[in-house]
């Protein structure tokens, strides 16, 4: 490759909103259930339904928009995308073109590259497809409209970003935003969070962009990284052999490494969109707006500068514990219980990561209570249990959200603080080991080690490691 | 006594009175449904035993004094267009030929809450694309004044059914014209309410924007009556108003002192046969007898009301009618290979040439590249039609207009030549894309033996003026039964 190119790449996100119902009828929008069963008349497309807005929706939708800077369109609309597919009961998406609800937004992000604004040309809402589920025995297809109605909002960058570390970098922020609001789980690989990456090439400076090519199936952000190294060397293959760029849809194949071509821009479908005539226009009162903007919650950027100011934790274990809502939820709750911040940071940070990691699970899938660990924080406090104890305690919580004052009573794990009995065990110990004594009085200190070590083995790491050292240095003192 | 004809009201309060069982009334209009039905066709289903079954529950409520509203134990016939649980629901297509709805219309429901009984489903231009009824699957519908006329449409079944005395009330529903012009053809009265005063909850949509359901029925007390039982607001239905009253049947009185009545210069033209004319001048000269102060002005605008409508019902019919597809319900051809071709087969076989030539119309004007020109051109157009008739609106109470350029026309003739059809509909048609309410009453007889309508047209909300206003012109004449009916036609003899 002789000459620099650079990538351009702007993404369209679909995400899923967290409604209990859909978006257009009161039916449930809980994943799973039985085929057809989560539908009615007009999540299914029967005759002489009609679709009646879900209010959450628009907040919902607002939120975002009002956290990603943009300008929200205080009267916007529906319209009908027209196509044909048996996923689609109407054969028409209820969609918006026209006036969608946000415009003209956009977030910092910070790479290796350094800082750097991704505008967001604008979020609209709509409605998701069925799904078509392909019988090869019986050879045919089956439709389940469970999906049909769930809402969506997509949110459609401006082509701002030039690498794959940028697209991620703006994925993640978007991720994380979208989670703190409690708008959407986000989770890519469930499908509740699907980007479409739209990417050209041109020679480094050129002040026109290339063709572009949208890449669908995209499953993982590793998947997108992929695509996008993949996509950007076909297209410079392409244009050094001085072929051409086709506009056209791709589809990612993750398993072979390779896109394939879906359609091209010569056979796009003409979607016919028109408002749609059976909803009234939206109209966002400024009560209604205010509203919404004082109800929303603290967003990450301002919880790391309130945890740098409020709780004395270093910069990392802040990135750390705000990289996840559950995470920094989890965290907050607890030192509201036991007022431990540094501590409850430890348990986070290196028990629950350890765990987390040996189970190959995501912070969202903790499943403990903060009040489990603020107990154990408290018997440690309290000397009930010694450290070694608490982290086995703590495994339990991990895993079975158990009640660690419980849990200790059920296995006798509670430290023995009867001086008298741990001082005859160390008096039988010390009898037992004159020679380690006798290194000990001639200074070798690693004596004192090995006999707190068989205390602690007798007493079945029940002791208060400080009491033990305390009674064995008298014991010795005498 | 022959209780098909008494008025839906007439009717209520013999039953009420107990001097007519509910299964007397309905047993009464099926033996004129078989009396009639093959001259006329005015239904594609009919259901003796469910409205039998339906009509004794309807007798207990009323002797356990639930129900004691005037429509309680009538008969209905509702248009074909309107989902009825458990009944077959056709809208007059070959595509639709075995859906049975698992729901009812909110306006069928409401009539059902007042305790009316259905009885079937009445004939149609398929899916209300039509001025005739003659593009139904199910058969030509024919008109009781004369068998070789067309009855209009598309709610001609409706109309013809309540003119036959098939039934004392019909529902029938109006995109364009489709309750009022075959009011007129028939000689019934029926009313068009303002956009957003009946649920459409359930009504299969032909243009959204533009469609609304209204009753059909013998005269202007009945019409209110009904509307009255039909009009809610209805969260299910977001185009649906809350309005301030749903009293309708306070407007009948017999006085239309004061009231400013205009008629559009513009309606009088070379088109409008002049025995329709005649007749609506004779009514205006009926009105200004009474009281009213009648002047002509000029409306604006009125040749484009057409071409804007087609545009913007059709585009909408395009989009509305893409779920019939063979895949969910409905009809699906029997061979096919793959996707594409079970649509393409479905559709073609599945749905008739008038309703192919507006889906096919619509398409192009909202395909890109024409989306402006025609789409965005009629909407625009649609918004001025609606000031042009707020500044009448201004000056007048109601206009008085025709309801059609001519009586009913003979079968046969207007399908060959569709924009002439479509032109018939010039009088109709800007009401719906102003949102407004109108109203036909019968005002006369042709030379020909067919009867004449006018229109009373009313500004958003006002049905209380156009119900005045025909109430009053009502009073100055006889209700006219058509002659199939007078011909031996009764059922008491």
């Amino acid at each position: 490759m002789s000459k620099q190119y650079e990538t351009v790449i702007g993404l369209e996100v679909h995400v899923e909103l967290a409604t209990k119902t859909k978006i257009f009828c009161g039916c449930s929008t809980e994943f799973g259930g039985a085929p057809n069963t989560h539908t009615c008349p007009v999540c299914t497309g029967m005759p002489g339904s009609l679709p009646v807005l879900n209010k959450q929706v628009v907040e919902y939708a607002m939120a975002v928009g009002l956290a990603t800077n943009c300008k929200i369109n205080q009267y916007c609309k529906f319209d009908r995308k027209n196509y044909f597919y048996p996923d689609n009961p109407q054969n028409y998406q209820i969609s918006q073109l026209y006036l969608p609800i946000c415009h003209d937004g956009g977030i910092e992000i910070e790479t290796s590259a350094g800082k750097k604004v991704i505008g967001i040309h604008e979020i609209h809402m709509e409605e998701d497809a069925g799904k078509l589920v392909h019988d090869e025995w019986e050879d045919c297809s089956l439709v389940d409209f469970n999906r049909s109605g769930v809402p969506l909002i997509e949110i459609v960058s401006e082509p701002d970003m030039r690498s794959a570390d940028e697209v991620i970098a703006y994925l993640d922020k978007l991720r994380l935003i979208i989670q703190y609001l409690g708008a959407s789980d986000c989770k890519l690989q469930e499908g509740s969070m699907r980007a479409d990456v739209n990417l050209s090439v041109r020679e480094a400076g050129a002040s026109e962009f290339g063709t572009r090519t949208e890449m669908k199936n995209l499953n993982s952000f590793k998947a997108i990284a992929r695509a996008i190294e993949g996509e950007r060397a076909r297209q410079i293959e392409l244009i050094e052999e001085g072929k051409k760029v086709i506009q056209e849809t791709r589809r990612w194949d993750d398993n072979k490494e390779y896109s394939y071509a879906m359609r091209s821009k010569e056979d796009a479908q003409d979607y016919r969109y028109f408002p749609e005539p059976d909803l009234v226009p939206i109209v966002i009162s400024d009560e209604w707006l205010e509203r919404v903007k004082a109800n929303q919650p603290e967003l990450r950027d301002e919880k790391k500068l309130r945890y740098k100011k409020e709780y004395d934790i270093p910069e990392y274990d802040i990135n750390i514990l705000t990289s996840s809502k559950k995470l920094a939820d989890i965290f907050e709750n607890t030192i509201a219980l036991c007022n431990k911040p540094k501590e409850v940071s430890n348990w986070l940070m290196v028990e629950t990561m350890r765990l987390l990691k040996e189970e190959e699970k995501e912070p969202d899938d903790i499943c403990f209570s903060p009040v489990n660990l603020a107990k154990l924080i408290g018997l440690i406090d309290e000397g009930a249990i010694n450290r070694t104890v608490a982290k086995e305690v703590f495994e339990v919580i991990f895993r079975e959200d158990a009640d660690p004052e419980k849990y200790i009573e059920e296995k006798g794990l509670k430290t023995v603080n009867d001086e008298g009995a741990l001082r005859s065990t160390i008096e039988e110990i010390v009898e037992a080991n004159p020679q380690s004594v006798e290194d000990y009085h001639a200074g070798k200190t690693k004596a004192m080690g090995f006999l707190v070590g068989q205390t602690m083995k007798a007493m079945k790491g029940k002791a208060d490691p400080g009491m033990v050292n305390k009674i064995l240095l008298e014991i010795l003192a005498e | 006594m022959d209780l098909m004809k008494l008025t839906a009201v007439e009717l209520g309060k013999k039953i009420k009175a107990k001097e007519v069982t509910v299964k007397e009334a309905v047993e009464a209009a099926f033996a004129r449904i078989e009396k009639m039905e093959g001259k006329i066709n005015s239904f594609v289903t009919t259901d003796k035993e469910a409205a039998l079954r339906r009509a004794g529950e309807v007798q207990k409520l009323i002797d356990d004094g639930t129900l004691t509203g005037p429509l309680a134990g009538v008969p209905v016939a509702v248009k074909d267009n309107m989902c009825t649980s458990g009944m077959l629901t056709t809208c007059s297509s070959k595509i639709l030929e075995n859906f049975v709805p698992t729901y009812t219309a909110e306006a069928v429901l409401n009539l059902e809450r007042a305790g009316a009984v259905v009885l079937g489903k009445t004939n149609m231009d398929e899916f209300a694309m039509g001025s005739t009824t003659e593009t139904s699957a199910y058969g030509v519908t024919r008109n009781p004044w004369n068998t070789e006329h067309v009855p209009g449409g598309s709610s001609g079944g409706s109309c013809t059914a309540v003119a036959a005395e098939e039934c004392s009330f019909a529902l029938g529903s109006d995109t364009g014209g489709s309750i009022r012009q075959p009011s007129s053809f028939c000689g019934v009265t029926g009313i068009k309410p303002t956009y957003g005063t009946v649920s459409r909850y359930g009504l299969i949509a032909y243009g959204s924007s533009l469609d609304q359901i209204g009753p059909i029925a013998k005269d202007v007390t009945d019409c209110a009556a009904i509307l009255e039982a039909i009009a809610s607001y209805d969260p299910k239905d977001s185009t649906s108003v809350k309005r301030d009253s749903y009293d309708f049947t306070s407007a009948l009185t017999d006085d239309v002192k004061g009231m400013r009545i205009g008629i559009p210069k513009d309606y009088f033209t070379d088109g409008l046969d002049s025995e329709v004319k005649d007749a609506i001048m004779k009514a205006a000269e009926e009105l200004k007898k009474k009281g009213a102060i009648v002047e002509e002005f000029d409306l604006s605008l009125v040749e484009y009301a057409i071409p804007a409508y087609y545009i913007i019902a059709s585009a909408e019919a395009s989009s509305n009618l893409a779920r019939f597809d063979g895949v969910k319900y409905g009809y699906r051809t029997s061979e096919y290979e793959g996707l594409h071709n079970m649509y393409k087969r479905t559709r073609s076989e599945g749905f008739g040439a008038e309703v192919k030539r507006r889906i096919m119309l619509g398409s192009f004007v909202l395909s890109s590249g024409y989306y402006d020109a025609y789409y965005i051109k009629a909407l625009k157009t649609k918004a001025l039609i609606k000031q042009a008739f707020d500044k009448a609106f201004e000056r007048f109470d109601v206009i008085l207009a025709p309801a059609a350029p001519t009586t009913a026309p003979k079968l046969g003739e207007s399908l060959s030549d569709p924009i002439k059809m479509y032109l018939g509909d010039i009088y109709t048609i800007s009401v719906n894309l102003a949102g407004l309410p109108g109203i036909t009453v019968p005002c006369g007889v042709d030379s020909k033996g067919l009867p004449i309508g006018m229109q009373l047209l009313g500004d958003c909300f006002q049905e209380k003026k156009i119900i005045r206003a025909a109430y009053s012109f009502e009073q100055t004449r006889s209700y006219v039964r058509c002659p199939i009916c007078e011909e031996g036609g009764s059922l008491d003899e």
